[in-house]
C-alpha cells in the first residue's frame, strides 16, 4: 500500500521463558492507511495489546521483539534508539488507554497534562501550549473548555477524562492513533458517545486509528477493516464488512456467535405464581459519615419494588450509579436498605436481625462479578463450596462429598475440588462460584455482573451453563447487568435503572420492541455495532 | 516462581539467614559451652582477646569472660526478641482485625486507643514500664510489646479493611458463616504475609530495644545481656574497647540479619512489589 502509515511485518514477540507459551504474538503482519480505522480484535491473552505496545515501545519487561519490523513513516520503529524513540511518541503515534480513572495524574490540571506534550517535544511557549490545550478541549467536544482546562482529573466524569486523554494524544497531530480499548471501563451511553468523537478526528486529520478491543460491537461500530488474533496468530484480516458479514476463520466465526444478540428470542407465557423474591419499595440513601457535619446523604436506590416468580429472570439494567448492584446486596443485605422490604418467599428478610437471619441465608444466594476476587486464594476450591453447608450445620464430609457433586454439575471434574483457584481460568473459576451458590440450594440467585469479565465464547457457556442450573432447580434468578445483549438472550423480564429508580420494566421481547421510556431508548440506540450484529448466522 | 524460590534467590536474605541460624545455634549450645555462670569472676580484669587461650575474646572490667557473656547474651536476646514480638502480635492482630472488620464507631475506639500508644514516645513509655514494674524477664517483655504492637494494629486495620469488601468475603457472608469465623478463616490467612514480614523486622526492633534498656541498668539484673555488656564496658572504650565493641558488634549483626531475611521474606512474599532484578 502506497500510502500506509504504519506497517508491521512479521512481527514477532518473544515470551519470557516461563509464560504459557513462547510467543506473545509470531508472524504478525498488518498495514494501516492514512484515515483509516484498524480494528485488532481478540480475546483475553490473544496478544493484541502486545501489539499496540511494541509499536509504542511499551513492551513490558521481559518481552522482546524477536523478529520483524514496525515500520512508520519509513523508519523501523523496533531499531530506533531511546531518544529516537521518545520523539516518535507524541509527535507521530498518539495513545489512548483503558482507565480513564488512571491514566490521568490526580494531582495535575488538565490544560497543564495536554501541554506537557507540547514540553516534551520542546514546542511553543508557555501561554501558547495553554492556549492550545485550550483549543484541543474544545475539539473533543467538552463543554465549556477554558474551564475543564482549569480542572483536575478528580471534577470530570470517566468520559470526560477519556476526551481529555484524546485531546493530550492529538496534541501534536499524530499521524497514528492507539487506542488500547478505550472505551471498555466506560457506560454504553458515554462509550457511543467516544467512538462518534474517535471517528470524527480521524476523519477531519485524517489519523490513521489502530483500535484494540474485545468488543465486536464496538468493532462493528467503527472498523475499517478487522485483524482478529488468535493465542498470537492472526488468523482473518480483512474489510470490516466482510469479515462481519461473511468470515473465512473458524474462530471469527465462533467469536461472531458467541456475540449475544440483540434480539430477544421467543420466550413461552410463564403462568403467574407465588413470587420467589418480592422487593417491595426499598430505598438506600448513602450518608457522607462525618466527625461533627451531617451531609446531605445521596440515594442510591428509591422506592424500587419488583417480584420475581420461581423459574423466572429479571434482569436489572443501567449504567453504572444507577444503583443496580445496591439494588441487589440490599436483597442479601449485604447492604442495609433503610426502608423497604425484602421478602424470599413468604419470609421477610429485612425484618430480622443479623443473627436470626444467618441460617436463613442459604435461600438466597449471590453470584460474583469479578471471578479473581470472589474466592479466597487460600483455600481449596472443594473448602469453598463446601463451606456454605458446613456453616449451616452440614456434616464436614457430607458438604465436600456435595461439593463434588456440584462441580461436575457446572462442568468441572471432580477433581477440581482439591485445587487452588489460582490454577483455573476466569471462566472456570466463574462455574465455581456458582457451585458455590448452588451448595446451599437457593430458591433465588442474585447474579451481579456474573458474566461481565469473562470473553465472549465464555459469557456464553456461563450464561448457558446459568439457565441450565435454572432449568433443573426452578431458580428464580435477579441478573444484574449493564450489557443489554446479555440482558436480551437471558432474561425473561427487564427492569431499567436510572439514578436509583426503576424507570421501565416488562417483558423483555416487549421492551426491546416498544421501549416505553427515553432513557430505554437511549440505553438500546446506544449499544454498539447496534443491530449490525443481530442478523449474522450462525456458524 | 514460587516464594521459597524467589527467597533463595536473594543473596541478601541467604546471607541473613546463614548469621541467623549461626545465632540460634550458639543460644542453644549456650549452656553447653560455658555450662557456669557468665557473672563468675574467672580472670583477671581487662584482658585483651587472643591474649590468653582460655578467654578468646577476653575479659570484662571485673575479669568476666566476654565469650560467654555474648553466648548467653545471645539466649538472652533472641528470647525477649521473639516473646515480646509475639506478644505484640497477640495484642495488634486482634485490634486491627475487629477494628477493620467492624469499622464505624468500633474502629473509632479502637484506632483512639491504638493511636493513644503511639503518641507516647515509645522508648520513655517503656523505660517507665520497666521501672515501674521492677527490671526482669518478664517486665521488660511486657513493656517492648506494649510499645511495639500499635503499627501492627494499623498494618493488619489497613489489609482487613481492604480485604473485607472482596467478593469471596461477601460470599461467606452470604453463606451464613459468622463474624469471627469470617474474620479468622476467610480474612486473617490472607494478611499473613505482610504480618510475618513486619513480624520479622519487630524481633529486631525489640532486640535493640532490650539492648537500649540493659544499657540503662534497666535490664534483667540476673541476666547477662549484651546490652548491658555494652553498658559496663563505655566507661573504658578507650583503653579496653573490646568490651564494648564485641557485644555491640553481636548487636549489629543479629539486627543487620533479621533485617535482611524480612527484606528477603517481603520481597519472597509480595512479589508484585518487589524492586526489579531481572
Amino acid at each position: 500500500m502506497a500510502d500506509a502509515v504504519l506497517e508491521i511485518r512479521n512481527l514477532t514477540l518473544a515470551l519470557p521463558a516461563q509464560a504459557d507459551r513462547p510467543h506473545a504474538v509470531s508472524g504478525i503482519d498488518l498495514t494501516i492507511g492514512a484515515g483509516e480505522t484498524l480494528c485488532i480484535v481478540g480475546e483475553s491473552g490473544s496478544g493484541k495489546s502486545m501489539c499496540a505496545h511494541a509499536v509504542m515501545g511499551l513492551l513490558p519487561k521481559g518481552v522482546r521483539p524477536e523478529s520483524g519490523e514496525i515500520r512508520l513513516g519509513g523508519r523501523d520503529l523496533l531499531k530506533l534508539g531511546p531518544a529516537a524513540l521518545r520523539d516518535v511518541r507524541g509527535r507521530e503515534v498518539g495513545m489512548i488507554f483503558q482507565e480513564p480513572m488512571t491514566s490521568l495524574n490526580p494531582l495535575m490540571r488538565v490544560a497543564d497534562q495536554i501541554a506537557e506534550t507540547f514540553e516534551a517535544h520542546g514546542l511553543l511557549s508557555r501561554a501558547e501550549r495553554l492556549e492550545r490545550a485550550v483549543t484541543l478541549l474544545d475539539e473533543v467536544g467538552l463543554p465549556d473548555p477554558a474551564r475543564i482546562a482549569r480542572a483536575y482529573p478528580h471534577e470530570l466524569s470517566g468520559g470526560q477524562r477519556q476526551r481529555v486523554m484524546i485531546a493530550a494524544a492529538l496534541a501534536l497531530g499524530p499521524k497514528l492513533l492507539i487506542a488500547d480499548e478505550p472505551t471498555t471501563a466506560l457506560d454504553v451511553t458515554t462509550q457511543a458517545q467516544i467512538l462518534r468523537l474517535i471517528d470524527r478526528l480521524r476523519h477531519d486529520h485524517g489519523t490513521a486509528v489502530l483500535f484494540i478491543t474485545h468488543d465486536f460491537g464496538v468493532v462493528a461500530e467503527i472498523a475499517d477493516r478487522i485483524a482478529v488474533l488468535q493465542q498470537g496468530l492472526l488468523v482473518e484480516e480483512g474489510a470490516a464488512d466482510a469479515v462481519l458479514s461473511a468470515p473465512r476463520h473458524d474462530y471469527t466465526r465462533r467469536l461472531l456467535a458467541a456475540v449475544p444478540s440483540l434480539v430477544p428470542p421467543r420466550r413461552p407465557e410463564r403462568a403467574a405464581g407465588a413470587p420467589a423474591l418480592a422487593v417491595q419499595a426499598v430505598t438506600k440513601v448513602y450518608k457522607p459519615r462525618g466527625f461533627l457535619v451531617k451531609g446531605r446523604g445521596v440515594k442510591a436506590v428509591d422506592s424500587v419494588s419488583f417480584d420475581i416468580a420461581r423459574g423466572e429472570t429479571l434482569g436489572l439494567v443501567g449504567e453504572s450509579g444507577s444503583g443496580k448492584s445496591t439494588v441487589g446486596r440490599c436483597c442479601l443485605r449485604l447492604v442495609e436498605p433503610d426502608e423497604g422490604t425484602v421478602r424470599v418467599g413468604e419470609l421477610a428478610v429485612t425484618g430480622l436481625s443479623v443473627r436470626a437471619l444467618r441460617p436463613h441465608r442459604r435461600r438466597i444466594q449471590m453470584v460474583f462479578q469479578d471471578p479473581f476476587a470472589s474466592l479466597n486464594p487460600r483455600r481449596k476450591v472443594g473448602r469453598i463450596i463446601a463451606e456454605g453447608p458446613i456453616a449451616q450445620g452440614v456434616p464436614r464430609a457430607k458438604a465436600e462429598e456435595r461439593a463434588r457433586d456440584l462441580l461436575s454439575l457446572v462442568g468441572l471434574s471432580a477433581g477440581a475440588a482439591e485445587r487452588y483457584p489460582h490454577e483455573f481460568s476466569g471462566g472456570q473459576r466463574q462455574r465455581i462460584g456458582i457451585a458455590r451458590a448452588l451448595a446451599l440450594d437457593p430458591e433465588v440467585l442474585v447474579a451481579d455482573e456474573a458474566v461481565s469479565a469473562l470473553d465472549v465464547s465464555v459469557q456464553a457457556q456461563i450464561l448457558e451453563l446459568l439457565k441450565d442450573v435454572q432449568g433443573k432447580l426452578g431458580l428464580a434468578i435477579l441478573f444484574i447487568t449493564h450489557d443489554l445483549r446479555v440482558a436480551a438472550q437471558i432474561c425473561d423480564r427487564i427492569a431499567v435503572m436510572q439514578r436509583g429508580a426503576i424507570v421501565e420494566m416488562g417483558p423483555t421481547e416487549a421492551l426491546f420492541a416498544n421501549p416505553a421510556h427515553d432513557y430505554t431508548r437511549q440505553l438500546l440506540a446506544a449499544v454498539p455495532g447496534g443491530r449490525r450484529l443481530a442478523s449474522i448466522p450462525a456458524p | 516462581m514460587s516464594g521459597l524460590a524467589r527467597f533463595a534467590r536473594n543473596r541478601g536474605a541467604l546471607i541473613g539467614l546463614v548469621l541467623l541460624v549461626l545465632l540460634i545455634a550458639v543460644a542453644l549450645l549456650g549452656p553447653s559451652l560455658y555450662p557456669t555462670s557468665p557473672w563468675r569472676l574467672v580472670g583477671r580484669p581487662f584482658m585483651a582477646p587472643f591474649a590468653m587461650d582460655r578467654f578468646p575474646l577476653g575479659t570484662d572490667t571485673l575479669g568476666r569472660d566476654i565469650a560467654a557473656g555474648l553466648v548467653h547474651g545471645a539466649r538472652v536476646s533472641l528470647l525477649i526478641g521473639l516473646v515480646s514480638t509475639l506478644v505484640s502480635l497477640m495484642i495488634g492482630v486482634p485490634v486491627g482485625a475487629l477494628a477493620g472488620y467492624l469499622g464505624g464507631v468500633a474502629d473509632d475506639l479502637l484506632m483512639r486507643f491504638t493511636e493513644f500508644f503511639q503518641t507516647i514516645p515509645s522508648f520513655a513509655l517503656a523505660i517507665v514500664i520497666v521501672a515501674i514494674l521492677q527490671p526482669s524477664l518478664t517486665s521488660i517483655v511486657i513493656a517492648i510489646a506494649i510499645v511495639s504492637w500499635p503499627p501492627v494494629a494499623r498494618l493488619v486495620r489497613g489489609e482487613v479493611m481492604s480485604l473485607r469488601s472482596r467478593e469471596y468475603v461477601l460470599a461467606a457472608v452470604t453463606v451464613g458463616q459468622s463474624t469471627p469465623r469470617i474474620i479468622l478463616t476467610q480474612v486473617l490467612p490472607n494478611t499473613v504475609a505482610p504480618i510475618v514480614v513486619m513480624g520479622s523486622l519487630m524481633v529486631a526492633s525489640a532486640i535493640l530495644l532490650e539492648s537500649s534498656l540493659s544499657f540503662l541498668g534497666l535490664g534483667d539484673p540476673n541476666l547477662m545481656t549484651w546490652g548491658y555488656m555494652v553498658g559496663a564496658g563505655r566507661t573504658r572504650l578507650l583503653d579496653a574497647w573490646w568490651i564494648s565493641f564485641l557485644p555491640g558488634l553481636a548487636i549489629f549483626l543479629t539486627v543487620l540479619a533479621l533485617n535482611l531475611v524480612g527484606e528477603g521474606l517481603n520481597d519472597a512474599l509480595n512479589p508484585r512489589l518487589a524492586r526489579g532484578r531481572d
